[in-house]
């Protein structure tokens, strides 16, 4: 690609929940084909990010603006940002009882292809997809996520992200918990995504990143980006956690 | 349908009414002569007419209910209900043989669609009787009786009259007596030993009049080692003023046999629902009871079993619906009268708009009925503040050797929830639907496919144009 496609700006983004500011002028822009990963504390605001991009309610922007392929997202609802392709892989899956895998995988995948799917292609595209992750049959009669183990839940949301061919997956600390097969198979989820999509990876370790490589790694501290580098900056975090940032001056930059 | 009367249900889709049928209309209002007309007119025999007026003095007599929805129940006119209504000649068994319009809505209903691809009999009533009734010839050469109440009285007198009242007898309830002094309708059906009835029967019952009172009767016996799935629906057209549905169902299993009564009511919501279900379960049978309450504007039923003979089984699924203006008080009630009987009720209700929907539950084991187990569990779900859901459940329990667990549990449906699946694509109402359907899901999996799609259906239709 000679020219970069633009898919994701955040231009000084301020966010606060009931009145409480999290994210503090927050800028950010990922382009198609690349992989950006933000690391940093508990309660950075690592999540609202991945949030507030998505339109969960609750987050209130106060300042700044969020545009996804040229376009305010404020713009736009919830679901109507998934039909565009946003797609949000969540740290807590929420469980929706008595509906099987299979069903909501197809009106999920319906809704946000805006048109009928047809059985057995879909059918074909689910199987492959399943297989690439190395998930059994089964899940598709289960609940959705209902008494799923934490590893089970990441691989079905990456299960979704592949039906659903997002142009910007964000990935909410999908490594958290999972042991080193399942970090595998969820890594080769995303990279089969990363190519045509821009990727917004947040985690606290660096593992992830021996399966995925980045493009950007990025530090956020107190609600906005304090550094960003290229994969080596993740492992000077892995070795040296967070302290040595803070006592540096581009803290205030 | 009237502005007021849109206004007072929503978007109910069977609102629709036809220009009224009748061949006999009595005049509104009840008393021993209209009870008296109405079995003459019948034909019955003597016992039967001496039965309906017996009947008809304890209903006068009977106090209302002073529990459950009684301001509402206090708004029913007795006097401005018509008790019968004949709307064609004949019970047919050709649906080109039944009246046009009659015809027409039952096709817009799907009965007789349904019952070319998977029914065994169907009985469809208008009003006050059946206007059509057929059943499957392989069923009927094997002694399957399945007839509409009326046809079962004259062709088989000595069944009906060693059971009718046994299982509800008109002293029960106030509107046990009501249906018991004007009955009309309804199914009868007996299963012979042995016989396994393996397409379910469904009767069809339509209230198309203003001010009608519906009081069908249906009795069911299955015999030793027997089985049988009965189906029932019902719907009416949306009036500003009331209906009353009153009926009565008692079932017999005897030894080792088993009856499945799914019920899909979808009442307009200008219907008063004021049923009496119950079933006898002797040695080793099952009765269950798969009920659900969309419709209606105060239900009040609560499927029973009697747990008879030693190791009868009692299954109760029941689910409720409340939309704007309803009220559904419904529940199950099981008693352990034999040892070592067992029963399961599940009941899940949800309410919206306002809504309200209450559980009322008995369980009872009695002294003699040692190794009993039951299982019971109730969850609610309330989709807004303003709506409303209580329990009332009671236990009775005589014999300590008895298992019992009982859960319960009233949710609202989370903000996680919808934010998960509209970030998978799904708008708001399509999220409630799916979420509803969900958690409907445990009835309507022992529901024939068929119903399960059209109540799922139904249900995504309620929730549609519902978030502000």
């Amino acid at each position: 690609m000679t020219m970069s496609e633009e898919i994701l700006r955040i231009e000084n983004l301020h966010v606060s929940v009931d009145g409480t500011p999290i994210l503090n002028g927050m800028d950010l822009t990922i382009n198609r084909g690349e992989v950006h990963v933000i690391m940093g504390r508990n309660g950075a605001g690592k999540s609202t990010l991945a949030s507030v991009i998505m339109g969960h309610p609750a987050y209130e922007i106060t300042k700044g603006s969020i545009y996804f392929k040229g376009q305010a997202l404020e713009e736009l609802s919830v679901f109507e940002r998934a039909r565009a392709g946003i797609f949000l892989s969540f740290q807590y899956p929420a469980v929706i009882p008595g509906v099987q895998v299979g069903t909501f995988l197809k009106k999920s995948v319906q809704s946000v292809r805006e048109e009928p799917l047809k059985g057995r292609a879909f059918r074909k595209e689910l199987n492959a997809a399943m297989d690439a992750l190395e998930m059994q049959k089964g899940v598709l009669s289960r609940y959705v996520n209902d008494g799923f183990s934490g590893g089970e839940k990441k691989r079905l949301e990456i299960l979704q992200m592949l039906l659903l061919k997002p142009q910007l997956a964000l990935l909410d600390e999908t490594d958290s918990g999972l042991d080193i097969d399942a970090l595998r198979i969820v890594a080769k989820g995303i990279n089969q995504v990363a190519p045509s999509a821009g990727c917004l990876i947040i985690t606290h370790y660096q593992r992830l990143l021996d399966h995925v490589s980045p493009d950007f790694v990025h530090v956020m501290i107190d609600g906005s980006i304090i550094k960003s580098g290229g994969p080596e900056l993740a492992l000077k975090l892995e070795d040296q956690g967070y302290d040595w940032l803070e006592t540096t001056p581009e803290r205030n930059a | 349908m009237t502005d007021d009367a849109r206004e007072a249900v929503g978007d109910y889709e069977f609102g629709f009414h036809d220009p009224e049928h009748s061949t006999i209309r009595f005049d509104k209002g009840l008393s021993e002569q209209v009870v008296r007309d109405i079995s003459e007119l019948k034909n019955e025999p003597e016992w039967m007419t001496e039965i309906r007026v017996k009947a008809y003095h304890h209903f006068m007599e009977r106090d209302m209910p002073d529990w459950g929805n009684c301001g509402s129940l206090h708004e029913i006119n007795f006097d401005n209900v018509t008790y019968f209504l004949r709307s064609s000649n004949a019970t047919e068994n050709d649906w080109d043989d039944v009246p046009e319009d009659i015809k027409n809505t039952f096709n817009r209903l799907g009965i007789p669609e349904a019952e070319q691809k998977w029914l065994g009999g169907v009985t469809a009533q208008y009003e006050s009787e059946a206007v059509y009734h057929s059943i499957r010839e392989d069923l009927e050469s094997q002694g399957v009786l399945f007839l509409d109440m009326d046809s079962g009285l004259k062709t088989h007198p000595e069944i009906v009259k060693k059971y009718f009242g046994t299982v509800v007898p008109h002293t029960d309830n106030k509107f046990s007596a009501l249906n018991t002094a004007v009955w009309s309708g309804g199914s009868f059906i007996y299963v012979p030993k042995g016989i396994h009835v393996t397409m379910p029967v469904q009767a069809y019952f339509r209230i198309n009049a203003k001010n009608m009172g519906q009081f069908e009767r249906t009795l069911i016996i299955a015999d030793e080692d027997s089985s049988i799935h009965y189906v029932e629906g019902c719907t009416a057209p949306t009036y500003s003023t009331d209906s009353l549905h009153s009926a009565v169902v008692e079932l017999i299993a005897m030894k080792g046999a088993k009856i499945r009564y799914s019920t899909i009511q979808n009442w307009s919501a200008n219907v008063f629902n004021l049923v009496t279900k119950r079933g006898v379960a002797h040695e080793n049978a099952t009765i269950e009871w798969v009920d659900g309450n969309i419709g209606s504007k105060l239900t009040m039923k609560y499927p029973s079993v009697l747990l008879k003979g030693e190791g009868a089984h009692a299954e109760v699924i029941s689910v409720a619906y409340a939309g704007k203006g309803q009220h559904q008080d419904a529940g199950a009630k099981v008693h352990h009268l034999a040892p070592n009987t067992t029963s399961n009720i599940i009941s899940k209700s949800i309410s919206k708009n306002g809504g309200r929907s209450s559980y009322r539950g008995m369980l009872q084991v009695t002294p003699k009925a040692h190794g009993c187990r039951s299982k019971i569990v109730c969850d609610a779900l309330m989709l807004d503040s303003e709506s409303r859901s209580d329990t009332y459940p009671t236990m009775e329990v005589g014999n300590s050797t008895a298992d019992l667990e009982h859960e319960a549990s009233v949710s609202k449906v989370s903000g996680d929830q919808l934010f998960y699946l509209m970030s998978r694509g799904f708008s708001e109402e399509e999220a409630m639907g799916l979420i509803v359907n969900g958690f409907f899901e445990p009835f309507t999996r022992e529901l024939p496919m068929e119903y399960a799609v059209e109540l799922n259906k139904l249900l995504e239709l309620e929730m549609e144009g519902s978030i502000g």
